[in-house]
């Protein structure tokens, strides 16, 4: 690499101690940071992105090691290096009790900006950010991707010379996503600012003119997007079939022979092979299936390298679930109030065993309150719902019996172990004896946990809490699964995994209600209804809620491009 | 004054204005505190249900039990015979016996000792040694009077003529009160500054602001200013309170007043930033500075309890009570006046405490995470 570098990092060592244990944070990591150009820091939850940031920023000191910014020593000489960057921690860092104004004018002070420079550099910001109508609102008022862009007009009153953002587009809309994104350019293009930006999103990847790629503390890889995707050039393919749901195409190519990775991609399925290896495409079920090689991805590089990490996920096997007709969950005019505030506005939709449903929205659409009334955690302010033919007002007991559900941040006693937690949960729900051994069993064996059965689970790697989440909600085999945001933090190989065993239960007839952030993930929902601001915005299968925002050629676009639409319009509305 | 210090006093100012949960804890609370314990708590007995039994009706003997009648600390009630004044001992419905026997009048007039017999319910062991003390106050009282009346001379070999100084009706509130100030603008004190920085951390702005130059010894500024101003109103309150609704006279100046307030707020607001920097989490930082600093003050101030009757022990453990220097302070100033024997010393305690303190929080306030 010849261009100059603002950030050079050498051997740099980062652990924290906590009651019982050690956590490598960062090991011996080394890398450039490229001037002048955005640079992605990527990577899954607990990769060590944050720890990283924060010790370029000067706020952490390393064990070992060493970290130059723009020509300082960032724990040495931190007041320097703080004088010359912009750093907006992952909660933006502002102030909910001062207005947009107040907040701008405590940092330009915090920053020392004369006061003569501010009202053209404050124009500026409030038209980048398009907070300008806003200014004497509280910023704890503002949604999540004003919030995001308050935060990062507060970092840059004084145009900074390096500019970190850690996990800046974590939950909030794809709206915002893209603005900000464009604001980033638009500071590299015009400002000459470099710019580092964590992201546990991997399409974010091919935005930035480098990325660093960083798994379990250590760097996996440095490079521009195309030099990780090249490699795998002729291994991607395009797979459909018509007449068969996407979500089971995929869980059949997913267990082939040589096949690395298989995604739902809108109405078909995308396929990554082994190196050398060619996709079969004969045998019985396989009628007009079609196969077009396409572009490799960032994505794709990182499964390459990363799926020698973990040992080969299995298939879920639930018992069959005696599948009865009708719908198990109806709603219909659905609100909840929170005072003045609407949470959730008379929304409506319906649910068939064996189907998968998503909830799709940003952070604040009212998901999770949603999910709350619908398992009976919150009452309805106005409304029916009906769970497994039982209304929840009446008989949400019984109702309860029958819902699985799994929450956000996984409901697990963290001082428990593995094997406490499954008998806590299977006792919670009244199994006894041989039925509760029984599927004690099944849920070691069946999602692998057998290996940490004795491990207490707030030690496990999110992955492996993901799943005991999971056993836990299926103790008692319940009908209907509810899923608040279960893949929300987890690594993609995790991902992966936990949709085919979502695939597996609705296969085996289990009604699956899931939220998510993950616009991706809403191909492998049946049928799902985008939320924004409490309301529906559009309901259908994956196709007709994009041809609903998009149009007739829309079908082939992503579902981030049809959610875009779809705020636009109503924006407009 | 840096922009720096000024655009973060402007900050914690406007966030008193908007969330007024500081506000209450600089206000509300002293108030509430000092009307609940200035009223609550007293070393006065009044009203006490005492039982009066008079064996042998005698001019002498309603003489002597009408004197209960008339007193404020007592609210008597007649008893036929002992019997039925022990059971209402044991009852609970009175605090003591005053037996007269039936030769009353005769031991008054001989030199017999011991006319009266008093029995008094000890459970309480302050309330009843104040019984004690009333009842033999009013028994010398009355003999004095009764023996004046028949000119006939006392026979006892000294004659105590006590005279009570700085406090000379004995009201308990005209030292409780003071003590009290002491108590509530500790919690108060250090209330305001534990629940500031943890909710910096909690919410995540101190790591956005640790990223810009400024220092912290310019945090610390911006957090202790702004508390120090509100603080100054609550002791201000509190003392107008003491002066105006308890009605505790005030013989000391004020100027000196102030400044020893002042000094013993920044020992308060110390002692909360500590609790604060060091638990980062605004539950228990609220936890810790009850414990740690309230109840030891309640304790150990010598405020309820006279430090020179404690053990040894403990008595080296009240030095590192703040508000102890503080009540001794205050109770000179509301009671006796500017004594400089005891304000000075004082004084100087405090100015190391709130040095310490200060200082303690200064070097584990650093802009770094861990």
């Amino acid at each position: 690499m010849t261009q100059q570098a603002v950030i050079e990092i050498s051997g740099l060592t980062k652990s924290f101690r906590l009651p019982g244990r050690e956590i490598d944070a960062l090991l011996d990591v080394n890398l450039r940071v490229a001037a002048g150009a955005v640079s992605g820091l990527i990577g899954p939850d607990g990769a060590g992105k944050t720890t990283l940031m924060r010790l370029v920023a000067g706020l952490l000191l390393p064990d070992a090691g060493a970290v130059r910014v723009l020509g300082y020593d960032a724990s040495r000489d931190a007041l320097d290096v703080q004088s010359l960057i912009g750093y907006m921690p992952q909660r933006f860092g502002l102030y909910e009790d001062l207005s947009v104004q107040e907040n701008l004018d405590l940092y330009a002070d915090l920053q020392d900006v004369p006061a003569s420079d501010r009202p053209a550099r404050y124009d500026e910001l409030l038209q980048m950010t398009g907070l300008g109508p806003f200014t004497r609102r509280l910023a704890g008022r503002l949604s999540g991707g004003m919030k995001q862009k308050l935060g990062l007009a507060c970092t840059l009153v004084r145009s900074p010379r390096l500019l970190l953002l850690d996990e800046p587009t974590v939950g909030v809309d794809p709206v915002s996503r893209r603005d900000l994104w464009s604001i980033v350019y638009r500071l590299v293009e015009e400002e000459g600012m470099s710019v580092l930006l964590s992201t546990a999103y991997l399409d974010e990847a091919e935005r930035c003119f480098e990325v660093i790629l960083l798994h379990e503390g250590r760097v996996v890889g440095q490079g521009t997007p195309s030099e990780f995707s090249e490699p795998l050039s002729g291994r991607s393919f395009r797979v459909s079939q018509p007449g068969i749901l996407p979500r089971r195409l995929q869980a059949r190519l997913a267990t082939r022979a040589g096949v690395l990775d298989a995604v739902v991609q809108g109405q078909s399925v995308r396929v990554v092979m082994q190196p050398g290896r060619m996709l079969e495409t004969g045998g019985g079920d396989s009628d007009n299936i079609t196969c077009e090689p396409v572009e490799p991805r960032f994505e794709d590089a990182f499964i390459d390298r990363l799926h020698g990490s973990r040992d080969g996920a299995r298939t879920l096997r639930p018992a069959d679930h005696a599948v009865t007709p009708g719908k198990v969950i109806r709603v219909s005019g659905l609100s909840r109030r929170f005072g003045d505030f609407v949470a959730v506005d008379r929304v409506s939709f319906e649910v068939s065993p064996g189907e998968v449903f998503g909830l799709l929205g940003a952070n604040g659409a009212g998901k999770t309150t949603t999910f709350r009334m619908l398992c009976g955690l919150l009452p309805a302010s106005a409304g029916e719902l009906s769970v497994a033919g039982l209304d929840l007002r009446r008989a949400p007991a019984r109702a309860r019996g029958r819902i699985g559900y799994m929450s956000q941040k996984f409901s697990l006693y963290g001082n428990l172990t593995v094997s406490q937690n499954l008998e806590f949960f299977a006792r919670t729900y009244g199994l006894r004896g041989a039925r509760r051994r029984q599927r004690l069993e099944w849920a070691l064996s069946e999602l692998e946990l057998a290996r940490y059965s004795g491990a207490a689970s707030g030690n496990l790697p999110l992955g492996y809490q993901q799943r005991l989440a999971l056993a836990c909600a299926l103790m008692h085999e319940p009908d209907i699964l509810f899923l608040d945001e279960p893949t929300s933090g987890v690594d993609p190989l995790a991902r992966r995994e936990f949709w085919s065993h979502i695939n597996a239960l609705a296969d085996a007839g289990v009604a699956i209600l899931v939220t998510t952030h993950f616009m991706e993930e809403a191909e492998y929902c049946d049928r799902l209804a985008i939320m924004s601001a409490g309301e529906i915005l559009a309901l259908g299968t994956p196709p007709e809620v994009k041809r609903r925002a998009l149009g007739v050629e829309g079908e082939r676009a992503g579902m981030e491009e049809a959610f875009i639409a779809l705020i636009e319009d109503r924006e407009v509305a | 004054m840096s922009r720096r210090v000024r655009g973060l006093l402007r900050k914690e100012f406007l966030q008193v204005l908007r969330d007024p949960s500081s506000i209450a804890i600089a206000f509300l609370m002293p108030a509430f505190l000092l009307l609940l314990f200035g009223y609550g708590v007293s070393m006065d007995a009044s009203n006490v249900p005492l039982a009066v039994v008079v064996e042998q009706p005698g001019a002498e003997a309603e003489s002597f039990a009408s004197v209960f009648q008339h007193s404020r600390y007592f609210a008597p009630q007649r008893y036929i015979d002992r019997a039925s004044a022990r059971r209402a001992l044991d009852a609970g419905l009175v605090d003591g016996i005053v037996l007269l026997p039936a030769d009353f009048a005769a031991r008054v007039k001989g030199d017999a000792s011991a006319p009266i017999q008093l029995i008094v319910n000890g459970v309480n062991a302050n309330s009843a040694r104040l019984l004690e003390g009333y009842v033999e106050g009013a028994w010398r009282n009355w003999l004095e009077r009764e023996l004046g009346a028949r000119a006939m001379p006392l026979n006892q070999p000294v004659m105590l003529q006590p005279r009570i100084w700085f406090n000379p009706g004995l009201r308990s509130r005209n030292y409780l009160v003071p003590g009290l100030v002491a108590i509530n603008m500790t919690l108060v004190g250090a209330l305001l500054t534990a629940l500031v920085m943890a909710r910096e951390w909690e919410r995540g702005t101190l790591e956005a602001m640790m990223v810009t130059p400024v220092s912290m010894r310019e945090v610390l500024i911006g957090k202790v200013l702004p508390y120090f101003v509100l603080g100054m109103g609550g002791m201000a309150l509190s003392v107008a309170m003491a002066l105006w609704l308890f009605q505790v006279p005030f013989r000391g100046s004020f100027w000196v007043l102030t400044l020893c307030a002042a000094l013993f707020l920044l020992v308060a607001l110390g002692m909360g930033l500590l609790i604060s920097v060091t638990t980062r989490n605004q539950f228990v930082a609220g936890m810790v500075a009850i414990i740690a600093t309230f109840l030891p003050a309640f304790l150990l101030s010598g405020m309820l309890f006279d430090i020179g009757s404690m053990p040894v022990v403990v008595q080296w453990v009240t030095h590192l009570v703040a508000a102890r220097y503080f009540v001794a302070i205050l109770q000179t100033l509301f009671l006796a006046g500017d004594v400089w024997g005891v304000i000075v010393p004082n004084a100087l305690a405090l100015i190391l405490m709130a040095l310490f303190f200060i200082g303690l929080a200064r070097r584990r306030m650093h802009k770094h995470l861990e």
